[in-house]
């Protein structure tokens, strides 16, 4: 996988995140504050023009001008939070051209590792957690399982009481919700194939 | 001296959180706030963090007091690099009135710290 692979990858996360805007927002109306959809969608638009302005020439350079872009953009839990995710990514991959299967996949677990810190959220919480550490599982065998883990990951919160972020202050009304977060890890882990 | 920044969601909480402080506790130490976004809607700001650290910190390290939410995930984020700015884990008014009276006493970094996070403790009604 190579720069243009994940340049790719960002493409689609950006689109999909534009055309599901209304729909996350709406998931985070339900138990949030409903934010997610536009948080994001701002974000990854500001990700896009960082990525033109200057065209990156590593897949960390990909990966890490993401993070940093959404950190400073959305404004929002998730900007922190993705950021993180996608920093930690570009580190783990290094200053190389091409990235293998098991180095992505050895990526994403650091990913998770240092999400879980910043968020303190194990699984379980209703959390993107829910959608990420299922990914990771699913990363040791193929892209494709992965994004399917994801989706199941994130289908799974609707049973679940929040523990962590806005949604934990509604208790047992948090139950019967889809995690917004949950549901846009998904979307973000299944781009990873259509790249 | 210690320098505290207010990190809130909301840009009027966090100017009035340190009007608050300065008001019970005095100005002779630095404290800024560190409200709402870039475009002052609600929710946090790196930059708005990092502009705030800037303009307190006289060399003797910075306290972050965080409301919640991002506020927490954003101070976090930006103290992943800074040994000498450390996040309190204490009630936004309390913990501010507590480290801005003890920054005052020319207290180092843990001591100011350590009192903001003393405000945890403090009862209310008894």
């Amino acid at each position: 996988m190579d720069t243009a692979f994940f340049l790719r990858w960002i493409t689609i996360v950006t689109e999909r995140v534009r055309a599901d805007r209304d729909h996350l927002t709406d998931l985070d109306r339900a138990i949030g504050d409903a934010d997610h959809g536009a948080n994001l969608d701002r974000g990854f638009t500001a990700v896009e023009e960082a990525l033109a302005a200057k065209p990156p020439e590593t897949p960390a350079d990909v990966l890490t001008t993401t993070g940093t872009t959404l950190i400073r953009r959305v404004g929002g839990a998730s900007g922190p939070l993705y950021g993180t995710l996608f920093r930690t990514l570009g580190r783990s991959v290094g200053d190389v051209a091409e990235v293998s299967h098991e180095a992505l996949a050895e990526a994403f677990a650091q990913a998770l590792a240092a999400v879980m810190k910043l968020g303190s959220a194990q699984e379980g919480d209703k959390t993107m957690i829910d959608a990420l550490a299922p990914a990771v599982q699913g990363m040791r065998t193929s892209l494709d399982a992965a994004a399917q883990a994801a989706g199941d990951g994130a289908r799974a919160t609707t049973a679940m009481r929040a523990r962590k972020g806005r949604a934990s202050y509604l208790g047992e009304r948090s139950i019967g919700h889809q995690d917004p977060g949950a549901t846009s890890m998904a979307l973000v882990v299944d781009a990873l194939r259509a790249a | 001296m210690v320098g505290i920044v207010l990190i809130s969601h909301s840009a009027a909480l966090a100017e009035e959180a340190v009007a608050l402080a300065v008001g019970i506790a005095g100005e002779d130490a630095p404290i800024r706030p560190a409200g709402g976004t870039d475009d002052g809607d609600l929710g946090t700001s790196l930059t708005k963090l990092e502009e705030a650290v800037a303009e307190v910190d006289q060399g003797d390290g910075v306290v972050v007091i965080m409301d919640l939410g991002s506020a927490v995930l954003t101070a976090r984020t930006f103290v992943e690099d800074r040994a000498d700015v450390v996040l309190a884990d204490a009630p936004f008014v309390e913990g501010a009135v507590n480290a801005l009276v003890t920054a005052q006493t020319g207290a180092a970094l843990d001591e100011v710290v350590a009192a903001a996070e003393e405000a945890r403790t403090i009862g209310k009604l008894c």
